[in-house]
């Protein structure tokens, strides 16, 4: 058992937490969330100067060669600076895709563009009535000459409309839940047929809404065997959905820190509300929240590289737990500062509209936690 | 980061399974895993197994006759005990007492006591809780006045576990009743338990376990040398020891029978005609422990690498009390809820081994509601888990 981290993730870690702390503060965030690009392109430089778009893929790809560990590094710097880039669009889920199912030319040449900031990725993979479901896909894909169409509609897509690229799911045989059968697609965003509409999020995110009516795709876009997507779609959602765990990881601590700051200096009836009982208890609740859900953090990380059964149910159990702790921490920190916590200008709000949304992304608590019953009883 | 045992590791879980499969009194785990009545004798012949192999000082140094295991191994020993249906080693003598006369006792005190406690000589049993004093615990007024070359020991300590099979006690007395605080002022004294005045009642819990007891002390006369450290600085000896790294506080290895347990009630329980364990409404219950227990495990192992890497125990072991007791007390919660109706019906005869009759329902459910209703003490005793969460915003929050 060895909880140590490498030379290497030591660097990482001081690097992307040096960034965060200085380069991405409250006031800095909140200017780029609002932005008209929602994201800040300069940022966004900066990311790949530092390597930070490298760290999961291999090194003969051009990447830093990172595991579930160096990943969590940069989510959870990610997490406690609130930090709107399409890093998990792009990164985890776009590029992890296009690293286990591109052929030796799609990967060359995606993964460099992607590494070096020119380019920029979305998973074009739920659907309006698919809620938290993988294998539920109704888009379908025909095969049409050489290349394919594709017709559907794809619901709530991290970062569409900031992507170059979309990756689409869409069905060339089987039923509408059956694993068997999901095809993934390369997409450039000006194909015709294909119209976007984007969207703000509640948590500073941006999401797109997307409609393909006739898309036609010449031979080449796909990626991987058409029908055979599936596992590397849950592998990919496994990596992303530990990202997420980092994220909450990071800005259930900064939300914690925040909290216990203000404990100590507001003062009520003459003293700092900090000295009241019913106030630290209710803090060290957050204290052990945070403690649980870093825990389950690491356990994620550790496991994206085992065996399926065991990578899905300690990737749902984290989630699960951890969607439990966000929430918590989230209402816990409003409620013990008082009217400040629901103003717009002051941080912690922001920091809680995260922790909650992240409940809403690649599974909820209830449905990780039927998942893990799936993989625990093997039924 | 690694999170699987090294082969030394593992070789080491395997010596403690193939001694667990060799030593462990097999009517003893089969009483522990049916959660049976034990005996003085049970204890006493698990303990003296362990004893034997040089294993029952846990996480005693070498020097004193400990196997000198680091904080994994101990991990990996109490993970194999717990699942094979060893009782938990009894913590008073060996986790308790010994700690504190290795930490703040002469040499005579260490030369005489501690071989006893390694060779079950001395059965120890804990003088703190007093009827006025609960989670304030400084406020204790059992008092030691000195006659001589002894002091004269006069008041009531309560809730002592076992105290019913101990020959010794540990004791926190007031022997400065006029200092400044309630801290200052406290001595730690080692009695014998047959010292003259010394009376010993038992309080019976609402399962209707005796578990714990009252101790009177009426003019016990007890020799200076049994003092242990400086007059009045007890109360330091005790922080010593409430605060010192306690083995397997947590109490995953239980947690994680417990929770097998509940699986098998679980499944053999039937709502509608299927197992209880298929009904999503309660299976969903039933994951929510386990995934908490998941990550119970991951902040013990957290805390114990951090301990392998010499950090000073701190505000954790407050952590892993106070989850580690909820988890429990959920399991058991979920497990007489299990059982419906069942849950009723309640003999506690059958608990000891010899019952010839026959309890209402499956055999299993007999014990399940008493356990439930004894394990609430958890989260009281051992430092409430208030009184946990007060540590912690002193020590790890600054408030």
């Amino acid at each position: 058992m060895d909880f140590s981290l490498t030379e290497e993730q030591r660097l990482l870690k001081e690097s992307v937490d040096r960034l965060i702390a200085d380069k991405y503060t409250f006031d800095e965030r909140m200017k780029i969330a609002g932005s008209a690009d929602g994201y800040s392109e300069q940022m966004w430089t900066t990311f790949a100067e530092l390597g930070l778009l490298a760290v999961p893929f291999p090194e003969e790809l051009g990447g830093l060669g990172g595991g579930g560990v160096d990943l969590m590094i940069v989510m959870e710097a990610f997490g406690r600076g609130l930090v709107v880039e399409p890093y998990l669009a792009t990164v985890v889920l776009g590029g992890g895709l296009v690293e286990a199912l591109g052929s030796e030319e799609q990967k060359a040449e995606i993964l460099e563009a992607v590494i070096g900031g020119a380019r920029k990725l979305a998973f074009a993979h739920g659907e309006p009535d698919s809620r938290f479901e993988l294998a539920q896909v109704r888009t379908t894909a025909t095969k049409s000459g050489d290349g394919w169409v594709l017709d559907g509609r794809k619901s709530v897509v991290l970062n569409g409309a900031q992507a170059d690229d979309l990756i689409v799911s869409a069905r060339v045989s089987g039923d509408l839940t059956d694993e068997d059968g999901i095809a993934l697609f390369l997409v450039p965003k000006d194909t015709e047929g294909l119209t976007l509409r984007g969207s703000p999020s509640i948590d500073g995110g941006q999401a797109a809404e997307v409609e393909l009516t006739g898309v036609r795709l010449g031979a080449g876009a796909e990626l991987g065997a058409p029908g055979q997507a599936y596992p590397a779609i849950e592998q990919v959602t496994a990596r992303g959905i530990a990202a997420l765990c980092a994220e909450a990881v990071g800005a259930i601590e900064a939300t914690n820190d925040i909290t216990l700051d203000y404990l100590k200096t507001r003062k009520q009836f003459g003293k700092p509300i900090g000295s009241f009982q019913a106030l630290q208890h209710r803090m060290v609740d957050m204290r052990v929240a945070l403690e649980e859900a870093r825990s389950m953090s690491v356990l994620a990380a550790a496991k994206l590289r085992a065996d399926r059964a065991e990578r899905e149910r300690s990737v749902s159990a984290a989630k699960s737990l951890i969607g439990r702790a966000a929430r918590h921490v989230a209402e816990e920190s409003i409620q013990m500062h008082g009217g400040i916590a629901m103003t717009w200008e002051y941080s912690v709000g922001h920091y809680c509209k995260r922790l909650v949304m992240i409940d809403h992304q690649l599974g909820d608590v209830d449905h990780h936690e039927e998942r893990f019953v799936r993989f625990v009883d093997g039924t | 980061m690694d999170l699987n045992y090294t082969p030394e590791e593992r070789a080491f879980r395997d010596e403690v399974r193939a001694f667990l499969a060799e030593k462990l009194p097999k009517d003893v785990a089969s009483k522990e895993k049916n959660d049976k009545r034990l005996t003085k004798d049970d204890h006493l012949r698990w303990m003296g197994a362990l004893s034997e192999r040089g294993w029952l000082g846990v996480n005693w140094p070498v020097e004193y006759g400990g196997p000198g295991w680091d904080p994994v191994q101990r991990h990996i020993f109490d993970e194999e005990c717990t699942a094979a249906g060893g009782p938990r080693i009894l913590s008073f003598g060996v986790f308790m007492v010994a700690h504190v006369i290795m930490k703040f006792g002469n040499q005579a005190q260490k030369d005489h006591y501690l071989p006893r406690i390694l060779d079950l000589t001395d059965w120890w049993c804990q003088g703190y809780s007093e009827p006025g004093a609960g989670s304030d615990l400084a406020s204790l007024k059992t008092s030691a006045v000195r006659d001589g070359d002894h002091y004269v020991v006069n008041g009531q300590k309560t809730w002592t576990t076992l105290g019913q099979h101990a020959n010794k006690i540990f004791c926190l007395v007031r022997t400065d009743p006029k200092a400044p605080k309630p801290q200052q002022g406290i001595s730690f004294l080692l009695i014998d338990m047959d010292t003259p005045g010394i009376t010993v009642r038992p309080i019976i819990l609402l399962d209707g376990e005796h578990e714990v007891n009252e101790v009177f002390f009426d003019n016990v006369r007890v020799p200076l040398e049994n003092r242990v450290g400086e007059e009045n600085e007890g109360w330091t000896y005790a922080k010593y020891l409430l605060t010192h790294e306690r083995t397997n506080i947590a109490g995953v290895g239980l947690s994680k029978e417990a929770m097998r347990h509940l699986k098998v009630i679980s499944g053999d329980q039937v709502k509608g005609g299927r197992p209880l364990i298929e009904d999503p409404v309660f299976r969903a219950k039933m994951a929510r422990v386990e995934i908490d227990l998941m990550a119970l495990e991951m902040t013990q192992m957290r805390v114990l690498a951090a301990a392998q890497e010499g950090a000073a125990p701190g505000a954790e072991s407050s952590i892993l009390k106070i989850r580690g007791t909820q988890i429990r007390q959920a399991i058991t919660d979920l497990s007489r809820r299990a059982l419906g109706p069942h849950a009723l019906p309640f003999q506690s005869d059958a608990l000891d081994e010899g019952f010839n009759g026959e309890t209402l329902g499956p055999d299993y459910a007999n014990p399940v509601a008493a356990n439930y209703f004894n394990i609430r003490k958890q989260s009281i005793y051992g430092g409430s888990n208030e009184i946990q969460k007060n540590i912690i915003a002193k020590m790890n929050l600054g408030l």
